[in-house]
């Protein structure tokens, strides 16, 4: 009785394997990877956003077949890192806080650039909609100062309070600040996830709030709110006093937006050649990732289901980036 | 009336500090160190860094291969735990490999309630029990093992690297000579300080937030080690010798048994000091429950941050009751220990094995006993976040008023008096104190650590960093000793007290951060609540241990000559408890030193926030000269009431 099926299945099986031996010798003709089993390393950093577009590159590479390992590092402690082979891919460099760094590490020829991920980063000052009924000015920065006894607090006043981002993350808000002769204090919260809880509180009681927001992240999607409009930035603002509305100094204009660039640890290049192909390749847009991070962020669904998620919905996308020979 | 020499110099001293102040106006160095009178040692640092990173060489190999090799000696156990514990494992055998799972949750649990059984008492078995009861209902379960898997290979670790030290220090009085101001120090130099060397030299991933945990928490042992052996008893040395023992036999035979009960002391510690780590850990990717909670509060999910906060101090807390109970249940002569004898410690591990190897089998027959299935967890983690909504948005006004009273009227002053303090005056009156106190060999020390901070150009920070510290602890003491002092007045209070003072300590700190932040809003006011939490606890917990240590005779005795009990408090036990009060001040500065790079997360711009800037700009030299800063405050504070407890002692005639 039992023969026969055992039989049949063994057929089976034998055809399905001569079928997948058949798929993966031409596979390997076309395409030569995995070169190796050694784990990509990739950098996780403190921000949701970033885990998504790790685990969503990770996924991939797993698919082609590499290993893949997550490692926490921080985000500009990581460039030792990269640049020793300790860690060999960071998905997320931020032009408007990580230039310096990235330009920095590049200089030592032990990383390179793994191109731009499609994200366009923006950061400003930002306040939330309701504030506009009491200062209907905005988002018009000229506003600020008629508006500065609304956000003032008792360490702060006569002048408004502004609570910025983490002094690393750069910004030169104190001197912007400075430069358009704003009446405003500098408070600089320790990390995003204190700039935030304060950010929600003030949402919770619906009081007036000014603070630095960035996205992609879930705090634009979460509250509603727009970006204080300074005078566009021009590399020329921050490089030439003379350019704006204060002759004798520079940074008085908003912030610039940039982009959000992929680095590797060099070595990587000569190692997994198809592996950073595929990663040069990589591309999503900002609305994308905000609806990943608010089903995250907001909806508590776990990173790795919701990355799932969009591969099984996404395969078109993912596929174009692995490299055909 | 003429003035005793001792007064005359006070009043000098405090005369020329207050005069330097006047000039401060004037003279703009006294308050903020000249630039080009700094001495650049973080570039030194940094730059000797580089070189031991890059090129440092022993000829065969050089110094990173030999870090490198000792990270990888170190991921072998990790690795076996974490397999065994959570991730379980693949075999290489047959099609695709065969999976092994890790052990299942009804095992460990069974396990640890057994072992609770056998060596305590009803209380304890429910504690253990509803600790990992709570891991499991909670769905914390496989984070809780990664994390007790680093917990079960660091503290081992510890605890045998410490008692080695200790012993080698007992042996020779050079080693205990140089290990003393290095063990100062790394229990007083913010863990951030020293996270990018171990970064750098170990490299990125578990390890390197294992060895800084051994790091941190080994220092007691060694200190507890040397105690025990130093003050074991005459007479037990003395029969060592009669009897013909060797030095080493001396050494594993008879001092180190004797002193087991000391010994545990230090283990506790080591177990306590790993589990705080927990969070700073998982900055450098130790994963766990510290992940948990940084990832909750980064998204404001402040209940699920809460319960895995809470996941950390059960872990915490049955470890170190089990490990305390274990130590007793060994010490008891085996006749005490019931029917088995002698060979009840192994039968205890037999049994758990047993346990274990018995649930591995249930486990693969039935799942939801292996893995405990995600549908039946239970969050209270909404309840938690709509509190904080609700106390936001009707008790902010009153909170808010509170604290710009206090910001205004108390905080704002003393700050700007600190903040215009100058060096020079404040080193001479260190200097003058540590004289009077401690003679004039404590006096230069102290001078020389206050000069070192302001040479590095930290003195405006480290300045902030005073007050932020001076106001937590003036608050915490003025709350802690009162606590104490009731905790000290029945049994019952007693253990309440001891539940909040365990919880106070082992409960992530940023786990309350983050809603102190949404009532307090970002600033220094907040980080004072943050710090006068943490540094509590000590205060606290020697208040009541130092009235409790009173002789009762004494007792008896003042109420034999007409005390009131009032009168026996204030004139009787308190000024005898006073030294073990001072102790607790002092460990309660040293906590409040310690929260600093937490609340640099909040947004400071003192000692800790540098500390914290270096961390994240990997600069390894800045980081240490500030840490060491702060390591220097902790030590003038440790020596000037070290001293002073001391000269207390002995006029009371405690010593």
């Amino acid at each position: 009785m039992s023969k026969p099926t055992a039989t049949i299945r063994t057929g089976i099986l034998a055809l399905a394997s001569a079928g997948l031996l058949a798929a993966s010798s031409l596979a390997t003709h076309a395409q030569d990877y995995p070169e190796s089993s050694d784990p990509i390393r990739i950098t996780l950093h403190d921000w949701t956003g970033q885990h998504v577009t790790s685990r969503i590159m990770g996924s991939v590479l797993e698919e082609m077949g590499y290993n893949v390992e997550y490692i926490q590092a921080d985000y500009l402690a990581q460039f030792a890192g990269l640049e020793s082979g300790d860690l060999h891919v960071a998905m997320e460099i931020w032009e408007t806080t990580g230039k310096d760094a990235l330009d920095a590490s590049l200089a030592t020829g032990d990383t390179v650039d793994l191109g731009e991920t499609g994200m366009e980063a923006i950061e400003e000052w930002w306040y939330p909609l309701y504030v506009k009924e009491d200062c209907p000015g905005l988002p018009n920065w000229e506003a600020l100062n008629d508006c500065a006894e609304l956000f003032a607090t008792a360490q702060t006043s006569p002048k408004g309070r502004y609570l910025g981002g983490p002094v690393t993350w750069g910004g030169y808000d104190d001197e912007r600040v400075e430069a358009l002769g704003l009446d405003f204090e500098v408070v600089h919260a320790g990390t995003d996830a204190a700039l935030f809880a304060e950010v929600q509180s003030a949402y919770q009681r619906q009081q007036p709030i000014l603070a630095w927001i960035y996205t992609p992240h879930w705090a634009p999607i979460q509250f509603e709110g727009e970006w204080v409009e300074f005078p566009p930035y021009e590399d020329a603002c921050y490089e030439d006093p003379s350019w704006g509305i204060n002759p004798d100094m520079a940074y008085d204009c908003g912030k610039p937006r940039g982009w959000i660039k992929a680095v590797g640890w060099a070595g990587g290049e000569e190692k997994w050649p198809a592996a950073y192909e595929a990663i040069r390749n990589f591309q999503i847009t900002n609305e994308e990732m905000g609806d990943l991070i608010g089903k995250i962020d907001l909806d508590g669904m776990p990173t790795e289901a919701a990355v799932q998620e969009w591969m099984q919905s996404n395969e078109e996308a993912w596929r174009a980036w692995v490299p055909q020979n | 009336m003429a003035l005793s020499p001792a007064w005359a110099g006070w009043l000098a001293v405090l005369g020329i500090l207050s005069i330097l102040w006047y000039l401060a106006g004037e003279y703009r160095w006294l308050t903020q160190y000249p630039q080009d009178w700094i001495i650049p040692l973080r570039y030194w640092i940094s730059d000797f860094m580089r070189w031991l990173v890059r090129e440092a060489s022993f000829g065969l190999f050089t110094f990173r291969e030999l870090t490198r090799a000792f990270a990888w000696l170190l991921d072998i156990p990790l690795q076996a735990c974490l397999h065994l514990l959570a991730h379980g494992i693949v075999l290489p055998l047959g099609e695709g490999g065969l999976r092994l799972p890790p052990l299942p949750w009804i095992g460990v649990l069974s396990a640890m309630v057994y072992l609770a059984w056998r060596v305590g008492d009803r209380g304890l078995v429910i504690l253990v029990g509803c600790s990992f009861g709570y891991l499991v209902l909670f769905g914390q379960w496989q984070s809780a093992m990664v994390t007790l898997s680093s917990i079960l290979v660091a503290v081992p670790l510890g605890v045998v690297a410490g008692a080695g030290l200790g012993i080698l220090a007992y042996r020779h009085r050079s080693v205990e000579k140089a290990i003393t101001p290095i063990l100062d120090l790394m229990q007083t130099v913010p863990v951030f300080a020293y996270l990018v060397p171990v970064l750098f030299l170990f490299g990125f991933g578990p390890v390197s937030a294992m060895i800084a945990t051994i790091i941190y928490a080994m220092p007691p042992m060694v200190r507890v080690t040397l105690l025990a052996l130093k003050t074991a008893p005459v007479e037990i040395t003395e029969f060592g010798r009669m009897a013909g023992c060797t030095s080493r036999q001396l050494m594993w035979k008879i001092l180190l048994p004797a002193s087991r009960h000391s010994l545990m002391v230090g283990v506790n510690q080591v177990i306590m000091l790993s589990l705080n780590m927990v969070i700073i850990a998982s900055m450098i990717g130790a994963g766990g429950l510290g992940h948990d909670v940084l990832t909750a509060l980064r998204r404001l999910a402040i209940g699920s941050g809460l319960e895995a906060g809470l996941a950390i101090t059960l872990l915490a807390i049955s470890l170190d009751r089990l490990s305390k109970a274990t130590a007793e249940y060994q010490a008891k002569p085996a006749r005490l220990r019931g029917r088995r004898g002698p060979l009840a410690s192994v039968s205890i591990g037999v049994g758990m094995i047993a346990i274990l190897a018995a649930s591995y089998l249930v486990g693969t027959a039935m799942p939801s006993l292996a893995v405990f299935p995600q549908q039946f967890a239970v969050s209270t983690g909404p309840f938690w976040d709509e509190l904080v909504r609700l106390v936001n948005i009707h008790l902010y006004d009153y909170l808010d008023a509170f604290k710009s009273t206090l910001l205004i009227y108390v905080l704002i002053p003393i700050k700007r008096a600190l903040m215009e303090a100058p060096w020079p005056g404040v080193a001479l009156l260190v200097g003058f104190a540590g004289w009077r106190l401690g003679g004039p060999r404590l006096a230069v020390v102290v001078t020389l650590l206050v000069l070192f901070i302001a040479i590095t150009g930290n003195w405006r920070n480290a300045m902030i960093s005073v007050y932020l510290c001076g106001i937590s602890v003036i608050i915490a003491t003025a709350i802690g000793i009162p606590v104490g002092i009731l905790g000290a007045s029945s049994e019952r209070m007693h253990r309440l007290v001891q539940a909040i003072v365990d919880t106070l300590q082992t409960l992530p700190s940023f786990v309350y951060l983050i809603p102190v932040v949404m009532l307090f809003q970002v600033g220094e006011f907040s980080a004072i609540i943050a710090i006068v939490l943490y540094a509590l606890a000590p205060a606290i917990r020697y208040t009541d241990h130092g009235l409790r240590g009173v002789s009762p005779e004494i007792i008896e005795a003042a109420r034999m000559s007409g005390c009131r009990p009032w009168q026996t408090l204030a004139k009787v036990r308190l000024p005898l408890a006073m030294p073990a009060i001072m102790l607790g001040v002092n460990q309660t500065i040293m906590m409040a030193l310690s929260m600093l790079v937490i609340t640099a997360l909040v947004g400071t711009n003192d000692l800790g926030q540098e500390v914290y800037i270096a961390l994240t700009r990997a600069d390894i030299g800045h980081g240490i000269v500030a840490g060491v800063c702060v390591a220097f405050i902790a030590i003038v504070a440790d020596r000037l009431i070290g001293a002073w407890a001391d000269r207390r002692k002995r006029l009371l005639g405690l010593t």
